[in-house]
């Protein structure tokens, strides 16, 4: 029988009850939108030297993702770059929870094509026809004769929901324009800057943040008569660059303990520091 | 005590043995049980044949007939590509080649199978996709074929290693007395051996098959993920396991997207059933 003991002792590991049953006070996990990682990341590692005894985890998904680990428990923030919906507040209370929302900062959301396109400026009309999938090809809107090729996040994006319904249905909440079926759904934002990176006839939209030599920003203007705006700090803080958007930590009633230090510190001058230094935009100035 | 321990071995193997049909049935009745709810707002008919899958849109619509077509569609392109490869190979592992080029063989297709499909996706992504698109002259690289071809390497390792099992397994003596007849080596793979071992390798192919249409990283990353009704392989499809793994994550449980998914999950299931079960009737008809 003592041949057995080493085993029935890694089974005693195993099926412990004890091991791993407490959780720890000075962590805590955020969750949820692939835009904010890199920021989230930057302020949690700058939270950390400070406050050397806590943790912070980072973790992307996608705001539903965010809103659906709020909700089970499974994170202590949220965050998400569209407002909760009314479906997800329902959920929520449901179970008990009551989601708190922190406006955190501000990003305004870049419309690439390549480098070699010869199209440079759009307004918001034309790109709602381009992302439905009614104008089809360059030479429509001032390009070279070639298929536009129509990239988007996944449906899990909060990227993805704000441009739907800031773009393609200009905020009409009983508008039901959609993305074009054809439109090529990429699961992250680097997915679409690397396409649009080698394919001239690509076009995306991504985070200010990820704007990068490689891919082209368009001008974009509400509408014709309007002058054309380049996603850049200063349009967005000041308003003139039509397609941005605030950015939203989600917390279980009002923030406590760990993360309510942490949603201060990002408030705070140094915090909005690194929302600059991360190519967002400040929300104090 | 011999004997207690003789009984208690014999009933933890029997726990063994059972507890893996029990977990398959506990799996198909959970997502039964998940899936079946998205029933109440779309009927079947619209859920299979609908052709615009919009699942977050108010009200969503959940139609996965493009889904269905496009993992068909990348699969039986990954079969065009990946059956007549797959059992030349094994034929020339088994009958050909000389010793040495065999074991480099046999150890390739294994290091093939080794490699993690998020890696083949990536190297996809890399380097088929723009070389796709050049080639053919496609507005983008991320196409039916680009998957297809993708996982035609994966279903490779599968294919080769179990059809050439099955050719190994036909009896020296056939060889012989086809050759004692004055066949050609030609004559004699092609008239004699191939139908010797059928089944085993239509087995083989269904295998490799349900590994293909199981698969999802790869997909994923290459085929474009555009919820079209397919016309050909040149477009951009959404198989139906990229879809579940894209947007689960979003889904808020309890949704009707989230079951949505589930379904999803259940055609999934079924398919491969049906391929699996396909497989085994051939194997049966092997041993018997």
């Amino acid at each position: 029988m003592k041949r057995y003991f080493p085993l029935l002792l890694i089974f005693a590991v195993l099926i412990n009850p004890f091991a791993e049953a407490k959780k720890p006070n000075n962590f805590i996990q955020i969750k949820g939108s692939d835009t904010m990682v890199n920021l989230a990341q930057a302020w949690a590692e700058q939270y950390m030297k400070i406050n050397q005894l806590e943790f912070i985890a980072v973790t992307g998904g996608g705001s539903g993702t965010g809103f659906s680990s709020l909700i089970s428990g499974t994170c202590s923030i949220a965050m998400s770059s569209r407002n909760i919906k009314g479906k997800e507040i329902n959920l929520a209370k449901q179970k008990g929870v009551t989601p708190y929302e922190v406006k955190i900062a501000l990003d305004g959301l870049a419309v690439i094509v390549n480098p070699k396109n010869p199209v440079s400026k759009l307004t918001i009309d034309q790109l709602a026809q381009i992302f439905s999938g009614k104008i089809t090809n360059w030479k429509d809107v001032g390009g070279a004769n070639g298929p536009i090729v129509i990239l988007s996040r996944e449906v899990n994006s909060g990227t993805h929901v704000y441009f739907k319904e800031h773009v393609l249905r200009r905020g009409d909440p009983n508008s039901i324009e959609e993305f074009a079926p054809g439109a090529l759904l990429l699961s992250s934002s680097q997915a679409i800057a690397d396409e649009v990176e080698q394919n001239t006839n690509a076009i995306g939209y991504y985070g200010m943040g990820y704007i990068s030599k490689r891919q082209k920003p368009l001008e974009i203007a509400m509408d014709n008569k309007l002058e054309y705006v380049a996603p850049t700090i200063e349009n967005v803080t000041t308003g003139k660059y039509p397609i941005s958007r605030p950015l939203f930590f989600y917390t279980n009633g009002e923030p406590q303990g760990i993360a309510r230090k942490f949603i201060e510190f990002c408030l705070s001058p140094e915090g909005q520091k690194i929302v600059l230094a991360t190519d967002f935009v400040p929300i104090k100035q | 005590m011999r004997t207690a321990k003789e009984k208690f071995i014999e009933k933890l193997i029997l726990f063994c043995g059972l507890a893996s049909i029990f977990f398959v049935v506990l799996i198909f009745l959970f997502l039964l049980k998940e899936g079946i709810s998205v029933f109440k707002t779309v009927s079947p008919g619209d859920f299979l044949c609908g052709k615009k899958w919009y699942p977050i849109s108010e009200p969503a619509q959940l139609g996965i007939l493009p889904l269905i077509l496009g993992s068909l569609l990348v699969t039986l392109g990954a079969a065009v590509i990946s059956i007549p490869m797959g059992v030349a190979c094994a034929i020339y592992i088994t009958e050909l080649a000389p010793a040495k080029i065999k074991e480099i063989l046999k150890s390739g297709i294994e290091l093939l199978a080794a490699i993690p499909s998020v890696v083949l996706g990536f190297v996809g992504m890399i380097t088929l996709v723009p070389w796709i698109k050049n080639i053919f002259h496609l507005p983008t690289g991320l196409t039916a074929l680009t998957g297809a071809i993708m996982l035609a390497f994966m279903a490779m390792p599968t294919i080769v290693s179990i059809a050439e099992d099955a050719l190994y397994s036909v009896p020296k003596s056939y060889r012989e007395g086809a050759f004692a007849l004055g066949a050609t080596h030609w004559q004699v793979i092609h008239r004699v051996i191939l139908p010797a071992a059928a089944s085993g390798i239509l087995e083989a192919v269904m295998l490799g098959l349900g590994r293909v249409i199981g698969e999802t990283m790869a997909v994923m990353m290459i085929t474009g993920n555009a919820a079209i009704m397919p016309h050909s392989i040149f477009q951009p499809v959404r198989t139906l396991t990229a879809t579940i793994a894209a947007e689960m994550g979003e889904a808020v449980v309890g949704s009707e997207h989230y079951f949505a998914l589930f379904a999803i999950g259940i055609v999934l299931f079924v398919i491969s059933f049906a391929i699996n079960v396909t497989a085994d009737l051939f194997l049966h008809r092997k041993t018997k």
